[in-house]
């Protein structure tokens, strides 16, 4: 039986080693997922015309801004009725970067100076750091369009899910 | 004027809340009472006016020629795709698509929106009803 401890202690080193490798690895693969959200309103609205962007990407104050000014979204209309703007709001502003408990979102949001308040996910430094290799051309293929559409290339954007492992870059 | 076409907005509303689901005829029904308001000449709506109008091309103050088809294709039983997002717009006809019309408050959703994109102004009821009648005559 104690011949069996040491090897027992061994292996638990080395799984513990291992889980401290994989999070550590977050900016070359590893996990790299977002805290599992979900709002009915949030996933339908937001969702019509474009990639379901996770809250966890854009601080509050990123947020508050875009919702208040939806009857001129990026050029077009995307008006809501007030009792559907403030539910989504408040749920995005819940698990905004800045206000979730999420250790990646926290990351995202100190990496956005306190001055600015970006609209678009793909101005912010993390977004451009994590992306830097991929090519101008790349962005402009049929299938993608252009950085703002996640899902063209992460399968599990809509859920949180950025791993390195599941990026298919679309030809 | 104003508080009638609040009043409808409102009822339109509560009835998206209830998820009340409505058939394409009665939401095009719906639109008599306004185009009446607005014009007491009103007659009908004219599925060949809904036709024109969707396919009417414009030059939008940004300068790009826009149309209802831009997005939604020459025809509205084809699948559109929204020109910057790349994403899928289900059928307009709604013998392609069945949950077409079936929803007041989503159906002014849209209309609020769309007629803001490429009109830059609000739709009148006229051709809201017209819009409405030609996507249904589509076989």
């Amino acid at each position: 039986m104690k011949a069996y401890q040491p090897i027992a202690l061994l292996l638990a080193a080395s799984l513990a080693g291992a889980a401290l490798a994989e999070e550590g690895e977050e900016h070359e693969g590893g996990r790299q997922s977002l805290m599992a959200v979900t709002n009915a309103k949030w996933k339908v609205e937001c969702a019509s015309c474009h990639t379901l962007y996770h809250p966890g990407l854009l601080p509050e104050r990123s947020w508050r801004k875009l919702m208040a000014g939806l009857d001129k979204h990026f050029g077009e209309s995307a008006a809501l009725d007030p009792v559907t703007n403030k539910e989504i709001t408040d749920f995005l502003v819940k698990y905004s970067a800045d206000q979730s408990a999420d250790r990646r979102s926290s990351r995202i949001a100190s990496s956005i100076p306190a001055a600015s308040t970006p609209l678009r996910i793909t101005e912010t430094a993390w977004f451009k750091r994590e992306h830097d290799k991929v090519s101008t051309n790349v962005w402009k293929r049929p299938k993608i369009g252009s950085p703002a559409n996640c899902a063209a290339c992460h399968a599990g954007a809509e859920q949180g899910s950025f791993s390195e492992h599941q990026v298919k870059i679309p030809r | 004027m104003k508080t009638l076409l609040k009043s409808a907005l409102t009822l339109a509303m509560l009835a998206g809340v209830s998820a009340y689901a409505a058939t394409p005829e009665e939401i095009q029904r719906g639109y008599t009472a306004q185009a009446r308001q607005e014009n007491p000449q009103f007659k009908d709506f004219a599925a060949s006016r809904g036709e024109q109008f969707y396919h009417a091309k414009r030059t939008h103050s940004s300068g790009n020629a826009i149309s209802c088809a831009s997005c939604h294709t020459d025809n509205p039983k084809n699948t559109g795709t929204h020109e910057r997002t790349r994403k899928t717009i289900q059928p307009m006809a709604p013998i392609a698509n069945t949950e077409r019309f079936s929803d007041p408050a989503k159906v002014e959703k849209w209309f609020k929106r769309n007629c803001q994109d490429v009109l830059e102004r609000a739709c009148t009821a006229q051709e809201k009803g017209d819009y409405i009648a030609y996507l249904r005559s589509v076989k």
